[in-house]
């Protein structure tokens, strides 16, 4: 394998540090890298059609292009870890494996949506998989899930939680008290920060005085990296090691995933602050699902094997977008649930 | 089978736009994620990527249409293997039906002008009605220890402690200082500091870690070393703490009690002394006590650290070393969400909690010294309201006057007399009166800062107005 080339989806001038040549994946990592992002991919296609039909209201924020960051940071966590994350959700809550039926139908507020309708893109959670959210406040989780390792450090457990969070939210102050307390305590948090340039409209170099997201964490101690987050492999190779670090008690650690989102920052974004060849260049050149595609191509993996995928995760779509429009919408009487247990 | 391209709505707001360019031609290949078009709104002007995969068979809006409404087919796109030949058939796309009935569903006031009459526009359902458990016996016999409010609360917090092993207590100076106002004195040396956490001077951040260790199920006691600080922190309260059950669809709650001293307490001015009864307990998925006595702290507090909702424990600086009874019992909880009849009278019914108790109190002995025995209510829990509670007595006495340390305006005052004004109009014989603090932040000076304050005097003068004496 060639040393890891430089991301293209970096500014001008900005160097990798610690990036490292990407692990080979096995066939088998590669399939099921490939079958992951690709059910992102195309659930958020599908999630922005229904928003474009009316089916879906208010905000709705799309992976596109980021979907290598979680299906990476998934393969090295065990049952138990945490996930926690912005406003931008649905692909970590398919990573976790929450159904996409689930998601989607909550999407459109039907009853059968994971928060039964009351939720809404930006709010949905599963116990069952760990997922604690889905949070609309924009650097809220990153306390959130500080709080969340520091029960798996009260609990004497070896859980890591994993803390996601983008350049536009590392420059909330409640980012840094959650630093300062995850070292200061040595709590078992991977923060994830998914750089994908823009916070909403504004340009990580209108935006931010200190760029290298990796190094956020210096004056509390913490390391951290930069990382190709277009890279599947790449994710997967740092969030071992970062994992590892949090497993063994040694505090959190920082990865800063430098990606791109190719959609706006939500569906009425006319992105008018970046240029339609900035787009096409980082889809062309370094889309996180044609490098594996490509890589399994040159394998000799038949093109015929990646149709199969290709159908697979159009079924499961299309069953949940069609779950999503003829779910009720959730009973009158729960206006009032869920207010107190 | 052709896919139709559907004109799309790029806001929730958007009915049509204009159709301002095509940037593919009839026969050209499309991949997900080109840009097949341009449309403009009066807001923006936004490229439509195309999700599906194919060659365009056909533009069926030409470029330049102004106004196209939204779902409106505007291309179709032919899959693989298919000709300009199938475009004749194609049938109407199940997207669109898809559409149609959404539009039905989100559009009630439309459906009613259909002759289907099962439809109709549909009435919020009734609020559910707080009930509340009464206070637990004290039986007979039982020693009454006499102890301060501050020894009460940590009590109750060593007790919870003993009993729970997910309880623990996190905030500033709580463990090696003993706490600023020494309530968590001896905790540390109990529970060690595993379970007696000092946070750095960090408010928004450690209630957003408190918040989220309880998600993860864990009971937290955040202190805050007094509420107006909580202010940095009142995101997390509200956003995170309050609303997750609800946002969840009931899977994530949220055990957790935020404590600390509130309002005003001496000659510390006005960013030290705020009253925060009125924030609070506007929120759904709170829960909201604001104790007076010595037993209740003790006894409510045990109450919100088992409560399996986010609860703010509004506690009083100045009270935190007055002393008061408390049964020695081997479990002592209070119900949340019962007021209490502090004072028994007829004449008239002043309301209050907390600190409000006091001047409540010491009114209601002025007053029988000229003849008016007025009924005092403790609410003790502002939220939920004990509205029962208060209606029944002003039932009974006709009048009421409600104490308060905070601002008037939307004020827990205000609250308790629309509900008098909603369930007790025709029993009240005057209008209900309101005395608080002033209109004003609080003044660091003597004489002004107890100005500021509402007062014995003004109780006294309230209630004889109200009985017309």
């Amino acid at each position: 394998m060639a040393a890891a080339k430089k991301s293209v989806t970096q500014e001008k001038g900005q160097e990798t540090k610690g990036s490292r040549t990407p692990l080979e994946f096995t066939k088998d990592q590669e399939l099921k890298a490939l079958r992951d992002m690709l059910l992102i991919r195309r659930f958020e296609e599908k999630a922005g059609q229904l928003y474009g039909m009316g089916a879906i209201g208010g905000f709705c924020h799309l992976y596109i292009g980021q979907e290598a960051i979680v299906v990476g940071m998934q393969m090295v966590l065990k049952p138990g870890d945490e996930v926690i994350t912005g406003y931008r959700d649905h692909g970590h809550m398919l990573a976790t494996g929450m159904e996409a039926r689930g998601v989607m139908a909550e999407l459109t507020g039907r009853r059968g949506g994971y928060s039964r309708g009351k939720g809404g893109s930006m709010h949905m959670f599963s116990k069952e998989k760990h997922f604690y959210g889905g949070h609309g406040i924009v650097g809220a989780q990153v306390s959130l899930g500080t709080g969340l390792a520091f029960a798996n450090r009260y609990r004497g457990n070896d859980n890591v939680a994993i803390v996601y969070f983008g350049d536009g939210a590392a420059n909330q102050g409640q980012v840094y008290e959650s630093f300062n307390m995850a070292e200061l305590w040595k709590l078992p948090a991977v923060y994830v920060i998914e750089n994908n340039r823009y916070a909403m409209g504004t340009s990580v170099s209108r935006s931010s005085a200190q760029q290298d997201f990796s190094k956020r964490g210096v004056s509390f101690n913490i390391p951290g990296e930069q990382v190709d987050g277009m890279d599947v492999r790449a994710v997967k190779a740092a969030g071992e090691k970062a994992v590892k670090w949090c497993r063994e008690g040694n505090g959190p650690y920082i990865l800063e995933m430098q990606t791109y989102r190719y959609r706006g920052h939500s569906m009425s974004d006319p992105a008018k602050y970046r240029t339609r060849e900035e787009v096409d260049k980082v889809r062309h050149d370094s889309d996180p699902i044609e490098q594996v595609r490509n890589r399994l191509l040159a394998a000799k993996v038949g093109e015929q094997d990646l149709k199969a995928i290709d159908a697979e995760v159009r079924e499961i779509v299309n069953e949940a977008a069609d779950f999503a429009q003829h779910d009720p919408e959730p009973d009158v009487s729960e206006l009032y649930t869920d207010i107190y247990r | 089978m052709p896919i139709q391209v559907l004109m799309p709505a790029l806001s929730p707001t958007m009915e049509k736009g204009n159709l301002a360019k095509w940037l593919k031609k009839e026969g050209e290949t499309i991949k997900s994620g080109d840009v097949i078009a341009e449309i403009e709104t009066d807001k923006a002007t936004m490229e439509v990527e195309a999700t599906d995969e194919g060659t365009l068979g056909k533009i069926l809006i030409p470029e330049g249409t102004a106004d196209v409404a939204v779902n409106t087919p505007i291309a179709t796109i032919l899959a693989d293997g298919e000709s300009a030949a199938d475009l004749g058939n194609a049938p109407a796309p199940a997207k669109q039906e898809a559409k149609q009935e959404t539009k039905a569903e989100a559009a009630p006031a439309e459906a009613k002008s259909t002759p289907a009459p099962e439809k109709p526009a549909q009435a919020a359902p009734e609020a559910p009605k707080a009930t509340a458990a009464a206070d637990p016996d004290i039986p007979e016999g039982t020693e009454m220890v006499t102890m301060t409010i501050r020894d009460a609360l940590r009590d109750a917090m060593a007790e919870e402690m003993r009993r729970d092993e997910d309880v623990f207590v996190m905030g500033e100076e709580v463990a090696e200082y003993q706490g600023a106002y020494k309530v968590t004195q001896g905790l540390l040396q109990e529970f060690g500091a595993r379970r007696v956490i000092d946070t750095p001077i960090t408010e928004h951040g450690f209630a957003g870690v408190g918040v989220g260790a309880a998600m993860a199920g864990l009971k937290p006691i955040v202190e805050f070393m007094t509420f107006n600080f909580a202010m940095q922190a009142i995101d997390q309260i509200i956003n995170s703490a309050a609303k997750t059950l609800y946002m969840s669809g009931g899977q994530m709650g949220c055990s957790i009690v935020f404590r600390g001293p509130n309002g005003a307490a001496a000659r510390v001015a006005a960013q030290h002394s705020q009253d925060y009864s009125a924030w609070y307990s506007q929120i759904p998925g709170l829960k909201v006590i604001a104790p007076y006595s010595a037993a209740d702290y003790k006894g409510l507090l045990k109450a919100a650290i088992r409560d399996p909702n986010p609860v703010i424990f509004l506690e009083n600086e100045i009270l935190y070393g007055h002393t008061g009874e408390v049964p020695k019992l081997a479990d002592y909880v209070v119900p949340i969400g019962k007021a209490k009849i502090a004072r028994v009278g007829q004449h008239v019914t002043l309301i209050a909690w907390s600190n409000g108790m006091s001047y409540a109190l010491k009114a209601a002995e002025e007053l029988a010294k000229e003849g008016i025995e007025a009924e005092v209510i403790d609410l003790r829990t502002l939220r939920p309201m004990d509205t029962e509670t208060i209606v029944a007595s002003v039932q009974k006495t006709g009048r009421a006057v409600v104490v308060e340390e905070g601002w008037q305006q939307s004020g827990v005052g205000a609250e308790v007399a629309a509900r008098l004004m909603e369930h007790a109009f025709d029993y009240l014989d005057a209008p209900v009166a309101r005395v608080s603090g002033k209109d004003v932040p609080m003044p660091y000076a003597a004489n002004l800062e107890k100005l500021a304050l509402p007062s014995v005097a003004e109780v006294v003068e309230a209630a004889k107005a109200v009985c017309y004496r």
